[in-house]
C-alpha cells in the first residue's frame, strides 16, 4: 500500500496481480470470445453504495480475468499437450499452467471430442472426471460462463483442468456424460446452480433446488437472501447487504 | 377410479397406463385392483424420511413384488447453500462453513479447504510442522470416528442396534478428545488457513494415549459382533456389488472402489500433508459387495490407529512448536486457548489489545474484519476423506472472500451408483447396498 500519496491523490494497490505480458498466449491459438479480456479495474475500498469513511475511497485495483502461460511448459506438461493437439485439432484454446495444476482452455465446440480423446488414448488416459463445478465471471464479456472439469488419470496418476466458456446470451456446451457416466449429477449441479445447458445430457434437471424453482442460485447476479436482523434495537442487514470489503 | 385414466399425461400426451392414487380409497379396495389386473409394479416413495436413508435422501422405487425394478435418488433435501455463503463471509470465516457440510468427517472438510486456499496463498511449504502433524492426527481419529458411524449404522439398519450401540460408544471418546483440543464435538473449524486454530492441551498426548488404548481395547468388539456373524453375513455378502470397471466408469473412490480390488487411496497415490512419510498399509478386498467394504473399513481402522500412534510420538517431539503460519497478515492475533466451558479467548491477548496496544487493536480489528487477501487463480486439492476423494476447488479474484468455493463430496458421486448397485435385487438389499455407500446428506447436498 503506498501510503506515502497525500490525501486525495489517487492510490493503487496492484502488488496482486500484474497483467503478465511477457506469458501471453502463443499467437493464433484463441477463439474471439476467449480473447485476453481488459483488466477488471475496481475502485475504493468498500462495496458499491456504502459510506465510505475509512479515507481508502480513491484505491484503485484491477485484476485480470483472464490469464495464461507461454508454451512451451515443462515436458511432462508439454507431452500432454502436444499429445492432444495431435489427436484433436484446435483443441486447445490457451493453457494456463498455475500453482503446479494445469488449466487446459478448450473451445466449447470441441470438448465432448477432447475428453474422448483424454480418456481413450494411450498416452493420456484420464479415465475419471472427478468434478464438474461452474464458475460465474460477470465481468468476462462474452465468455460469463466457465465451467471446470477436474480429470484424474489413475494410470498416469496426474491430474488436469479443462475450461470451457459459454456467454450468458448462449449458455450451450456439450455434455461429457457420454464419456464420463459420473458427471451426470455434477452437471445437473452445474445447471441447477448457473443455468448452464449441457446439450446431450440424458436428463438436465434440477438436483439441489426444487424442480420448480426460479433462477440459478450461484451466479453471481442471484441475491444470497436474507432477512434484516433486530437485535436490541440495533438492526444487522442481511450478509450480502453489509458493508465489505474487497 | 378410472381404469384406463393417466394423471399425467397432458393434452394429447400419449397415456402409458393407469395411475393409481393413494387418496380416496380404503387401502382394501386398492390392493383388491391391483390383484386384477395382475400387474405387480409398485412405486414406492423410500423417504426423505426414512431411517435407513442416512438422513434426507429420497429413493423412489419401482418395485414387482419384492424384486427393485429401479430405482431414482432425489437429492438436495438438506441444501443449505453453504458454497454461496462463503462468497459472503472472508477467506477464514470459510473453514466455519465447510465444516458443516459432511458433518461425520469435519476435519476433513477443513483440511480439503484449508490446502487449497495455502496453495492460493503459495504457502504450502510454509505450514509449520507441528501443524500438519496436528491436521494428520485429527484428521485420522476423524477416519476412524467416521467409520465406527459407518459400521455401526450398518448394524443398525439390519437391526443389531448393539453394533450401532458400541460404535457409537466408542466414537464418543473420540468425540472427547476433539472436544478437549478443539472445543467442540462437532463443526470444528479448528483447522484453518495457515495452520490449526490451538495447539493441543497441556495434557493432550497422554489423552490420546488413554483414547488409543481404549480403542484397541474396544475396536475387535465391532468385528466379534458381525464379521462372521450369519446374518449380517447373509445381508451384505454379494451384495450391492459394483465391480471395478463400473467404480472407475462412475468416478468412484474410496472403500467401495478398494473393495473392488484397486488399492488407490491418495494418501499413498498423491500424498499430502506428509502421509508418505508414515507406514501404513492399504485395506483391500477383491468381492465389490458390502462385505468387502465393511471389511475394508475395519482394517483401515486399524492403519489409521498406526498414523495416530506415529504421529503421537512426533507430536511428543514437537512441543512448544508453531502450530500456525507466522505471517501476521495471515493467522489471528487472538492466540487463543480452549477454555473449561469451550470458548476461546487469550485473557493475555484481551488484557494486551484493550488494556495496552492501540496498534496491537488495530491489527486484531483489521485481521478480523476485513481478514486477507488472497492472490488471483484457482486451486483443486483432492484429498482421501474416509469416503473417498473429497476435492475443494476455489477461486479467487484478489479479494478477502472467496470468488467460488466447491466442494467434490464423495458421497454426491457415489450415490450416483445407488441405481447401478440396487436394480434387479431386493428392497431390503437396497438399505445394504446404501449404508454401504456411507453418504452424508450433509455433504451430498451442501
Amino acid at each position: 500500500m503506498s501510503d506515502e500519496k497525500l490525501p486525495g491523490e489517487e492510490k493503487t494497490i496492484d502488488g496482486d496481480v500484474v497483467p503478465n505480458t511477457a506469458s501471453a498466449p502463443a499467437a493464433g491459438l484463441e477463439r474471439e470470445d476467449v480473447e485476453p479480456s481488459p483488466p477488471v479495474t475496481r475502485s475504493g475500498m468498500w462495496s458499491e453504495g456504502s459510506p465510505d469513511t475509512s479515507g481508502y475511497g480513491g484505491i484503485v485495483r484491477e485484476y485480470l480475468p483472464v490469464q495464461s502461460s507461454a508454451r512451451p511448459l515443462d515436458d511432462a506438461n508439454e507431452r500432454v499437450l502436444a499429445r492432444l493437439e495431435s489427436l484433436v485439432d484446435g483443441a486447445i484454446a490457451r493453457v494456463l499452467y498455475d500453482r503446479n495444476e494445469l488449466t487446459i482452455f478448450v473451445p466449447r465446440e470441441k470438448l465432448a471430442e477432447v475428453v474422448r480423446a483424454l480418456r481413450d488414448d494411450a498416452h493420456l488416459r484420464f479415465e475419471g472426471c472427478m468434478s464438474v463445478s461452474g464458475v460465474h465471471y460477470p465481468t468476462d464479456a462474452g465468455a460469463e460462463l466457465h465451467v471446470v472439469y477436474h480429470l484424474l488419470s489413475y494410470t498416469h496418476n496426474r491430474r488436469v483442468r479443462l475450461e470451457v466458456t459459454a456467454p450468458d446470451a448462449d449458455p450451450h456446451i456439450p455434455s461429457v456424460v457420454p464419456t464420463y457416466p459420473a458427471a451426470d449429477w455434477h452437471e445437473r449441479e452445474t445447471w441447477d446452480m448457473f443455468g448452464v445447458i449441457f446439450d446431450g445430457h440424458p436428463a438436465l434437471t434440477r438436483i439441489l433446488m426444487p424442480d420448480d424453482w426460479v433462477g440459478h442460485p450461484q451466479r453471481k447476479d442471484y441475491p444470497l437472501g436474507g432477512i434484516p436482523v433486530e437485535y436490541k434495537g440495533a438492526v444487522v442487514p442481511p450478509p450480502d447487504q453489509r458493508r465489505e470489503y474487497r | 377410479m378410472s381404469q384406463d385414466h393417466d394423471y399425467y399425461a397432458q393434452g394429447s400426451e400419449p397415456t402409458t397406463g393407469t395411475v393409481y392414487m393413494p387418496m380416496g380409497g380404503d387401502w382394501v379396495d386398492i390392493e383388491q385392483e391391483q390383484a386384477e389386473r395382475g400387474d405387480e409394479t409398485l412405486v414406492i416413495n423410500m423417504g426423505p424420511q426414512h431411517p435407513a436413508t442416512h438422513g434426507v435422501l429420497r429413493l423412489i422405487l419401482e418395485t414387482e413384488g419384492e424384486t427393485v425394478k429401479s430405482v431414482r435418488p432425489g437429492i438436495g433435501f438438506l441444501h443449505t447453500g453453504i458454497e454461496k455463503n462463503m462468497e459472503f463471509r472472508n477467506w477464514a470465516q470459510g473453514s466455519t462453513f465447510v465444516t458443516r457440510m459432511d458433518y461425520v468427517a469435519p476435519l476433513f472438510n477443513e483440511v480439503a479447504y484449508c490446502l487449497s486456499v495455502e496453495r492460493l496463498l503459495g504457502i504450502e511449504d510454509q505450514i509449520p510442522e507441528r501443524a500438519t502433524q496436528i491436521r494428520v492426527l485429527m484428521m485420522e481419529l476423524n477416519r476412524i470416528s467416521n467409520h465406527l458411524v459407518a459400521i455401526g449404522t450398518t448394524g443398525n439398519e439390519l437391526g443389531a442396534t448393539s453394533v450401532m450401540m458400541a460404535g457409537f460408544r466408542e466414537r464418543e471418546m473420540i468425540l472427547d478428545f476433539f472436544e478437549a483440543v478443539s472445543g467442540l464435538r462437532m463443526n470444528h473449524a479448528y483447522v484453518r488457513p495457515g495452520g490449526v486454530a490451538v495447539d493441543l492441551p497441556e495434557n493432550g498426548i497422554s489423552q490420546l494415549r488413554d483414547l488409543i488404548a481404549w480403542l484397541e481395547k474396544h475396536l475387535p468388539e465391532l468385528a466379534l459382533l458381525i464379521k462372521e456373524n450369519p446374518i449380517f453375513k447373509g445381508r451384505t455378502v454379494n451384495v450391492g456389488v459394483q465391480d471395478l470397471s463400473a467404480c472407475m466408469a462412475m468416478g468412484v473412490t474410496g472403500p467401495i472402489l478398494r473393495s473392488a480390488g484397486y488399492a488407490w487411496d491418495l494418501r499413498k497415490t498423491q500424498p499430502y500433508c506428509g502421509y508418505d512419510t508414515y507406514d501404513f498399509d492399504v485395506p483391500v478386498e477383491n468381492t465389490a459387495d458390502c462385505y468387502g467394504r465393511y471389511l475394508v473399513r475395519y482394517n483401515e481402522m486399524w492403519e489409521s490407529l498406526k498414523i495416530v500412534k506415529q504421529v503421537a510420538d512426533r507430536l511428543e517431539q514437537s512441543i512448544g512448536q508453531p502450530v500456525m503460519y507466522t505471517d501476521a497478515k495471515i493467522s489471528s492475533p487472538a492466540d487463543l486457548r480452549v477454555g473449561p466451558d469451550g470458548q476461546g479467548n487469550s485473557h493475555e491477548h484481551i488484557k494486551h489489545i484493550m488494556g495496552e496496544s492501540m496498534e496491537a487493536l488495530i491489527h486484531h480489528f483489521k485481521v478480523v474484519t476485513e481478514g486477507f487477501r488472497v492472490p488471483v487463480g484457482q486451486a483443486y486439492v483432492p484429498i482421501e476423506s474416509p469416503k473417498g476423494e473429497l476435492g475443494c476447488h476455489v477461486v479467487s479474484d484478489g479479494g478477502t472472500r472467496p470468488y467460488r468455493a466447491h466442494m467434490r463430496d464423495p458421497g454426491f458421486n457415489h450415490l450416483q451408483s445407488v441405481p447401478l448397485q440396487c436394480e434387479g435385487g431386493m428392497i431390503s438389499d437396497v438399505i445394504m447396498a446404501l449404508a454401504s455407500i456411507d453418504p452424508v446428506m450433509g455433504g451430498v447436498d451442501r
